[in-house]
């Protein structure tokens, strides 16, 4: 087994055959890589469509039934096929390497996990080209306007998400059992990196809930097919129902997203700072403290939607809760900087602008975690604005960061750091030129997923697309950089890249050999 | 495979793409049959890709076992790997109970303008009273709902129309024709069973774990054979069919995908039998049985869980 991988100089069908075929984690983190950025583009482009159509006030460029699928899709394929796959591309790049494994637990069904998803995002994409067009009753697909008002094709949808959700499954088993079962001799629970904490609690956290998302798209199947009545109130059921099944998929998910946001942005700032992560037991246990909570608040995205009294009040108290362990990974992050030796390559930007700008995010939900204030906000672009906050400066942010402090490990080369700095300043310029107005614009009273809106809202519109625009740009700038870094990049031979760096993965050759460990190293 | 060091390195496998070929076959087959006027034949043809695969995969794993080429370590992860998928469906079958729980709790009371449990209001709300009697005059909450909100306002123009029967306890005189009751005899039985299946195997009893294993497979066979007598019967005798409500909806929802786990449940257990009859297996290393019982007792304690909720407390 010591023969390296096939690479273009073998042929194109070895080539293509080490991608179709690999049970290697670093193979299947790269695919995992490729594949979300891919998707990245797919689903940034749609916003390009969304913010290009709503640039002035009136319908321009696409009809009202288009729009609706590109604000559905956007959702859709931002949250399935980019950020999530993009961290579990990091965590099977990473995780083996940070325990001390040989690979993942289970390579086999790591290549699965991966390959289900071109199907199933071709499944869900090629909708856009059928008759009835594609899902347009928005990303969180809420019953009837996703059973008795949808399309056709929302069989389709249903189905991919399907075998989307089993591959989610399969892909956190296989963590969980690497973590648990994989680690070096010595390589204790609280040893063990942040990054690969919050992914175990992420792997957990999407067991728990991914069967929930497939119980609820099960539902719907049967009241669109087979005349049962889970969300028509005529027989007996209720609309409602599908949203508390629907979130309480949901706000997990949401954490799935961002925990390991928090474990990159965890393992880059003490590097540049030159100092240890503050506070680490602290981390891990806010860390589960956040992944327990996200279980009990789901119902804070359906204040308006008639509750008891009861119920909006305790979700009220138990998701202003949540802000206590995220305060404490916020403190943690900071005082990690604190009196540090801080340098400020592109991951550290990053990584400080994640820090700053998921926080504005955080407060903006402790705003619309207020019941009464809620009734306000609820579904206008201050919704919009204060999830891509989280989302985008958030996940999208620490992904960035994670490229680039990985990268030189990846493939032995290193980026062009002023490029990497250009692009960062246009990401966070455009990026808070994009968003930032929506907050305005959503207290004035604008409603979200409109493909038309009041003159009162054109200034702010038009400087929200040109924000977009411009940060979709920077993804190009990215896209460019990562490619030339592969082909052109200055070559790094020493294991740490990075002077402050600490970790298992930073102890192997870079770049890392295909298979990193053949013995397990001895953790001290 | 092999092992370098105390590390087990894998090979390559076509296994993977295929499967991921089959499944987006199978899923994109069974979207286009369930739309009007679809047929089911690329449907089928990913259920035999799948089937095919399945077959070789688990073929290979078993012949690796058996060649001793899987390490301690990579058994270990087996289990967890089997432990978190049962964990899983643990959650996926919550999303039902959640279903019926809340319908039963909340849902069907706001139908007929009551409140629903004390600690939430205690006095129905103008909003509910409104709901039903601008909405479902006429409605009155029970459960099982015999008469759907629908079928109140509307009569015989409703498009929900409640069932004639429902499944609940029929009275002490008619206990034994009670199908429900046999059902969860049998299939309790049967964890016994499997039990004493895996204690003979483990004492390396091989005639004794052949038997009680086939005992285990042919209960799981009964029970899916009184399950599909009971849905004749409630088809054919008691107007009780998935369009009439929630009560229908979440009654065939429950114990359908019950049942689709005890089959699969069983098609697991008789693989294992027929290993146990070629020789397979060692009184300390039977993982792949040991893996199909945890599952059987886990089908098991739902239909605990479907007896009580679904069939006794109404």
């Amino acid at each position: 087994m010591a023969h390296g991988p096939a690479t273009l100089a073998d042929g194109w069908v070895k080539y293509a055959s080490r991608w179709l075929f690999t049970t290697n984690h670093k193979d299947i983190g790269t695919l995992y890589l490729w594949f979300s950025f891919a998707m990245f583009i797919l689903g940034g482009s749609f916003a390009m469509i969304i913010r290009a159509e709503l640039f002035q006030p009136g319908m321009q460029l696409i009809k009202p039934e288009f729009f609706n699928q590109m604000t559905t899709m956007h959702g859709l394929v931002m949250v399935f096929g980019a950020i999530m796959p993009a961290f579990v591309g990091l965590a099977n790049w990473l995780i083996p390497m940070m325990i001390g494994a040989p690979d993942m637990a289970l390579p086999r069904m790591n290549n699965l996990s991966f390959w289900i998803l071109p199907f199933a995002f071709a499944i869900l994409v090629a909708t856009l080209f059928m008759e009835g067009g594609g899902p347009n009753f928005g990303w969180t697909f809420y019953a009837p306007l996703s059973t008795t008002y949808a399309p056709d094709t929302v069989n389709y949808f249903i189905f991919g998400v399907h075998i989307m959700g089993a591959s989610s499954i399969m892909g956190s088993i296989n963590i969980i059992a690497t973590v648990m079962n994989m680690r070096a001799p010595g390589m204790t629970y609280m040893k063990m990196p942040m990054f690969v904490w919050t992914w175990l609690i992420t792997a957990f956290l999407l067991v728990a809930v991914m069967p929930v998302l497939a119980g609820a798209v099960t539902m719907m199947l049967m009241d669109i097919n087979f005349g049962t009545s889970f969300f028509d109130a005529a027989g007996g059921g209720d609309p409602v129902l599908f949203q508390h099944i629907f979130w309480f998929f949901g706000h997990p998910e949401v954490y799935i997203i961002i925990l390991p946001a928090f474990g990159v942005v965890s393992q880059i700032i003490p590097t540049f700072s030159r100092k240890p992560l503050f506070g680490y037991s602290s981390m891990v246990y806010a860390t589960a403290s956040i992944a327990f909570m996200s279980f009990i608040v789901w119902a804070h995205h359906m204040f308006t939607v008639g509750m008891p009294i009861a119920g909006e009040l305790y979700f009220m108290y138990a998701t202003m809760l949540i802000a206590v362990p995220t305060g404490v990974k916020v403190f943690n992050w900071i005082t990690t900087m604190y009196k540090g030796s801080l340098t400020f390559e592109t991951p550290m930007l990053f990584s400080i602008a994640f820090v700053i700008l998921f926080t504005f995010g955080g407060f903006t939900g402790l705003m619309l975690s207020i019941a009464a204030a809620d009734i306000q906000y609820h579904d206008t672009y201050f919704v919009v604005a204060h999830f891509h906050y989280v989302m985008v400066a958030g996940a999208v942010f620490s992904g960035t960061a994670a490229v680039y402090y990985w990268l030189p490990k990846w493939c032995g080369k290193m980026y062009d750091e002023t490029m990497g700095k250009v692009q960062f300043w246009i990401a966070f310029i455009g990026f808070n030129i994009t968003f930032m107005p929506q907050h305005f614009l959503g207290l004035a009273g604008m409603p979200r997923r409109y493909a038309d809106y009041g003159l009162q809202f054109a200034d702010w519109n038009m400087v929200s697309s040109i924000g977009a625009f411009m940060y979709g740009a920077a993804q190009i700038l990215f896209l460019f950089n990562v490619v030339r870094t592969i082909t052109h990049g200055k070559p790094v031979d020493k294991p740490e890249v990075w002077e402050g760096a600490e970790g298992l993965e930073w102890t192997v050759p870079t770049p890392a050999p295909y298979h990193t460990f053949e013995k397990p190293p001895q953790v001290k | 495979m092999s092992t370098e060091g105390n590390y087990y390195v894998p090979e390559q496998s076509k296994l993977p793409i295929v499967t991921a070929t089959g499944m987006g076959i199978l899923a994109f087959g069974a979207a286009s049959w369930v739309i009007e006027g679809g047929s089911p034949t690329i449907f089928l043809v990913g259920l035999l890709i799948m089937a095919l695969v399945m077959y070789k995969w688990w073929s290979i794993v078993i012949d690796e076992n058996m060649r001793g080429l899987a390490n301690d370590q990579l058994k270990k992860s087996y289990v967890l790997g089997m432990l978190w998928f049962i964990f899983s469906e643990v959650m996926f079958f919550a999303a039902f109970f959640g279903a019926l729980f809340y319908v039963r709790v909340f849902a069907n009371s706001w139908l007929g303008g009551e409140a629903a449990v004390g600690i939430f209001d205690d006095t129905p709300t103008d909003a509910a009273a409104a709901n039903n009697e601008i909405l479902w005059p006429g409605y009155q909450a029970e459960w099982p709902v015999m008469v759907t909100p629908d079928q109140a306002a509307n009569g015989d123009a409703a498009m929900f129309k409640g069932p004639e029967q429902n499944m609940n306890f029929p009275g002490w005189s008619n206990l034994l024709s009670w199908l429900p009751l046999w059902n969860t005899i049998v299939l309790m039985t049967s964890s016994v069973t499997v039990h004493i299946a895996h204690t003979a195997l483990k004492n390396d009893n091989r005639k004794k774990f052949n038997t009680w294993l086939g005992i285990t497979v042919a209960l799981g066979i009964f029970f899916l054979f009184l399950q599909a007598e009971e849905y004749i019967h409630a088809y054919q005798h008691m107007g009780l069919t998935l369009e009439t409500g929630i009560y229908g909806t979440t009654f065939f929802l429950l114990t359908g995908f019950h049942g689709a786990h005890v089959t699969l449940g069983t098609c697991m257990l008789l693989v294992q039998w027929i290993r146990g009859l070629k020789g397979h297996f060692s009184h300390e290393d039977q993982f792949g049985f040991e893996a199909s019982s945890w599952y059987w007792h886990f089908v098991d304690v739902v239909w605990v869980g479907l007896f009580l909720f679904v069939y006794v407390l109404a």
